[in-house]
């Protein structure tokens, strides 16, 4: 049990085995898949089409506390504005998905989408070209949040904004995107964003299938992406960026180019989060301006922080349970929830700066120190 | 049955009715002795005579009009003069609580028994409302009042005819109030401007004298002298339009100035309290915008308390809501920011868990509506300068509050101990911790003035706008801009930096609407930071860094 925690809570250290978090998480995926598929409905052990869908929901979530994680528990770089990358991915998607429906449109037209109908507009708009062909939409999709995120973190890193600064910088950049989004003017549905999706790739997006496949793929992204990560932040890249968080200045004195290295790890986290969101679109069937609320981003942060940064299991095992959390508390008292999210922020910050991860660890060293004394160093 | 219900309602009918036309005819007879008697026939005539043929009657009233006729005129341009079927007596119709009543036209009295059925509407067109319109003007320009002579004379400049301008010229003589003069002045030099049969250098002169007027009436008929043939009427014209546009362009300017500066009082209002903890502490409050929310919610529970002296509730909303944001500060920061000294990032997340829960507070407890808090009268209204430039009163009340407040925290921070010691731990807080300054006891009395300040900006907020949760949010993330931008523990930046960014703001939004300014704000503050990324006024010095 405790080599399985080392395992786990030894993303900062050049750690070989990634695999019992990959080997639980595609055992479950499948499990779930075979379940909703060949079990019948009333069988014990069926889980139902809906419970596959909020697990592939969660996935994305916890994809995206990935991305979160990379940036602010290795890199020391809080980002409040990780919704916006997650919404462009998703807003990629949607067009796609918008293209699909083609003439099934409550106006019945071919060329444009219900919303610009609506608006009387007679064309699309020039940036709605080659949505409608899925290799370009998924290339758009990690694309724009890269270059985003490239644009912003080259000017900001390079003139030195850190801190609490560069946190309410993000946040003012998603928040400017939010208000830039809810515009009809600027094509993507306005208030409503795009929903009413019909197909994916020719598959129904209401069958069975076709949702447990965008589950089980979501898993398997998660899986890839957790896999990638680690052995980018265990590589020489990863050390640097470990340093830059520890002592930035003295890392810089070192001859290293810090601002580099921290464009290219917001790039990378910005892109998975624009991966996530476009896994998210499809399965939810809805992306509005919402999704850029600044509220959404400081939630992902607390996920991580719930979980406990610096540990790559840590953000994903928060995700999953702050998310499972919300779903059954607006279930039973919609009005506790903002309490409770509320009370999460101050107690985590206050009591577990570490995280659910940095409890366990730190419980399993009380009980046999010289073990974990070890992965602390 | 239902045929024995039909029956029992005619009979009822058959007995009620000579009962009512009996009573009506006795309070008719009373009411009517309170008309002028010189007016009795025409009122008949209005009876009787097609609404194409009204005209002259009409004018004959006016004729022998006096101030009560005015009354009479203005109901029958609103349609709601009627008359009685059975003894052709003029009424008054109106509704009370979805019923129609009528009353009589002098007396005021309500007729009782007076039915829907039992009278005759006087129909008007338009051609005879427009008549009525400049009637009721012109008699009003003989009205004790001169604020009435005024808006008789305003309302008579886009229909001057030849009675009205004869009677405008031998009333201007006698006129007294300048106001009322110098408009009637107007009025004249327009109708000699318009006159063709004056000399040419005489209308030139009434031109010259036009354009000095603001008033729309003026432009349109210069507008019209720009399409006549004559030539030198018509440059006249066209100089005396452009120098007009001229002026309200420039008004136009300051209008906008107004608005900006306002939203810049706002921001200022929001941000010095925020500007200060961040400042002194390093650390940023994201529970500061409900801060702002708290101090609206006070104003609101003030005037519940208070409901028959709304007038004088601010007096209390603003100690009180400094109180409530105060204390809520202090709270905060002895209870959660204490703690996480020296850890920004989390002191932020902590911070933003708490507006969370003050929020959901706030939405249990006043329900999620938004609250209307009502403005007290010496606040409603606005100040008219000309007819392009008005400004209201309460924004410019906030505008002065604002800069009031800032100048009371200049004060605070520059002459007493206290202000010593917060710029001392500002600075150089290890420093200043060396030389027995009592740092923990300096950052609580920060938070709480910072939060107070907060509570008095929602106090200013609740004037312009409605009250609800999300309140603090909206201003939030401007307010962390204007800090940034300003640099951060610096007032003076801070001042600058929300009112150059509330006209910024408020100058862009002809331009590309309100949203686009926003979003172009912040993208310019988000360039901004990467040039100089300690703001417009860094602080200076190696503490600094």
């Amino acid at each position: 049990m405790s080599s399985i925690i080392q395992y786990f809570s030894a993303g900062r250290q050049s750690g070989k085995h990634t695999m019992p978090f990959v080997i639980i998480l595609l055992t479950v995926t499948a499990l779930a898949c075979v379940s909703n598929l060949y079990l019948p409905a009333d069988s014990a052990l069926h889980v139902s089409t809906y419970s596959i869908t909020l697990l592939g929901k969660y996935l994305c979530y916890a994809l995206l506390a990935l991305a979160v994680d990379i940036i602010w528990g290795y890199c020391g770089i809080l980002s409040l504005g990780h919704g916006a990358f997650f919404a462009l991915g998703g807003y990629a998607m949607g067009m796609y998905l918008m293209r699909q429906i083609g003439d099934r449109g409550a106006y019945g037209n071919p060329d444009l989408p219900d919303f610009m109908v609506f608006l009387g507009w007679k064309e699309l708009p020039w940036f709605w070209h080659g949505m409608d062909q899925f290799w370009f939409a998924m290339l758009m999709a990690v694309l724009i949040p890269g270059l985003l995120a490239f644009v912003f973190g080259w000017l900001a890193f390079r003139s030195r904004v850190t801190g609490v600064y560069l946190s309410i910088m993000t946040q003012a950049l998603t928040y400017a995107l939010l208000l830039a989004f809810f515009r009809n003017e600027m094509g993507f549905g306005g208030n409503n964003g795009l929903t009413d999706f019909k197909d994916i790739l020719g598959f129904s997006l209401q069958s069975d299938t076709t949702r447990v496949s965008l589950f089980a793929l979501t898993a398997l992204v998660l899986a890839v992406v957790f896999v990638v990560s680690h052995k980018i932040l265990s590589s020489r890249f990863g050390k640097v960026v470990l340093a830059i968080r520890d002592a930035e200045s003295r890392a810089r004195f070192i001859g290293y180019r810090t601002d580099r290295y921290k464009v290219w790890l917001f790039v990378f986290s910005a892109v998975i989060a624009g991966i996530a969101g476009a896994l998210y679109v499809p399965q939810v069937g809805i992306i509005n301006p919402g999704e850029f609320s600044p509220i959404n981003s400081i939630e992902m942060v607390i996920w991580v922080a719930v979980g406990g940064r610096g540990t790559l299991i840590g953000a994903i095992i928060g995700a999953l349970l702050v998310n499972y959390a919300k779903t059954r508390f607006t279930a039973i008292l919609p009005e506790a929830w903002l309490f409770a999210l509320g009370g999460l922020f101050v107690l985590v910050t206050l009591y577990l700066p570490k995280g659910i991860v940095g409890l366990y660890t730190q419980l399993l060293s009380k009980r046999q120190p010289p073990a974990t004394k070890e992965s602390e160093a | 049955m239902r045929h024995f219900l039909v029956l029992l309602c005619c009979l009822v009918g058959l007995f009620s009715s000579p009962a009512f036309s009996a009573d009506s005819t006795t309070s008719h007879s009373l009411s009517d002795n309170q008309a002028p008697p010189a007016l009795a026939p025409l009122m008949l005539k209005l009876t009787q005579e097609k609404y194409s043929k009204l005209l002259p009657v009409l004018k004959e009233i006016e004729a022998n009009s006096n101030e009560t006729t005015a009354s009479l005129f203005r109901i029958m341009m609103q349609g709601d003069l009627y008359f009685i079927k059975t003894n052709k007596q003029l009424v008054q119709h109106f509704k009370d609580n979805g019923k129609d009543l009528y009353q009589g036209i002098f007396s005021q009295k309500v007729i009782a028994d007076v039915t829907k059925r039992s009278v005759t509407k006087i129909k008007v067109n338009n051609r005879l409302r427009g008549y009525l319109r400049t009637a009721i003007a012109r008699i009003q320009l003989t009205s004790a009042s001169a604020e009435i002579r005024l808006s008789a004379v305003q309302e008579l400049l886009s229909n001057l005819d030849d009675d009205t301008v004869a009677m405008i010229e031998a009333l201007y003589s006698s006129e007294t109030n300048k106001d009322v003069k110098a408009e009637m002045g107007l009025a004249l030099a327009i109708n000699t401007a318009l006159s063709t049969e004056l000399p040419n250098s005489t209308r030139i002169a009434a031109i010259h004298r036009l354009s000095s007027s603001l008033e729309n009436t003026v432009r349109n008929k210069l507008t019209q002298l720009t399409n006549q043939d004559n030539p030198a009427i018509k440059t006249a014209a066209q100089q005396a339009l452009s120098s007009i546009s001229q002026r309200t362009e420039r008004f136009a300017f300051l209008n906008q100035l107004f608005f900006g500066l306002s939203l810049g009082s706002v921001l200022l209002l929001a941000s010095i309290g925020l500007a200060i903890t961040f400042g002194v502490m390093g650390v940023i409050n994201m529970a500061h915008g409900e801060m702002i929310m708290l101090g609206a919610y006070t104003t609101y529970v003030v005037q519940l308390m208070m409901p028959n002296y709304i007038d004088y509730s601010i007096w209390v909303a603003i100690p009180a809501a400094f109180i409530v944001s105060g204390l809520v500060g202090v709270l905060i920061e002895r209870l959660v920011i204490r703690h996480l000294h020296g850890r920004p990032l989390e002191t932020l997340l902590a911070t933003f868990g708490i507006s969370l829960i003050l929020q959901q507070l706030v939405r249990t407890i006043f329900s999620p509506l938004n609250r209307q808090v009502a403005s007290p009268s010496w606040m409603s209204g606005s100040w008219e300068i000309n007819p392009v430039l008005s400004l209201t009163l309460n924004r410019l009340y906030i505008l002065a509050f604002s800069l009031l407040v800032f100048m009371a925290l200049v004060m605070v921070l520059k002459k007493t101990s206290l202000g010593l010691n917060v710029r001392a731990v500002s600075q150089n807080r290890n420093m200043a911790k060396a030389m027995g300054v009592k740092t923990d006891w300096i950052d609580a009395i920060t938070f709480a003035l910072g939060s107070g300040i907060a509570g008095i900006a929602g106090v200013a907020l609740s004037q312009l706008t409605n009250v609800g949760p999300n309140l603090g949010q909206d201003y939030i993330i401007n307010s962390f801009m204007v800090v940034v931008f300003g640099g951060v523990g610096n007032l003076l930046g801070t001042l600058v930096a929300a009112f150059s960014l509330g006209i910024a703001t408020k100058f862009l939004e002809p331009m590309t609407g309100a949203v686009l300014s926003t979003i172009l704000v912040l993208v310019f503050i988000i360039l901004f930071i990467q040039k100089r990324p300690k703001g417009l006024f860094p602080q200076k010095g190696r503490a600094a860094e």
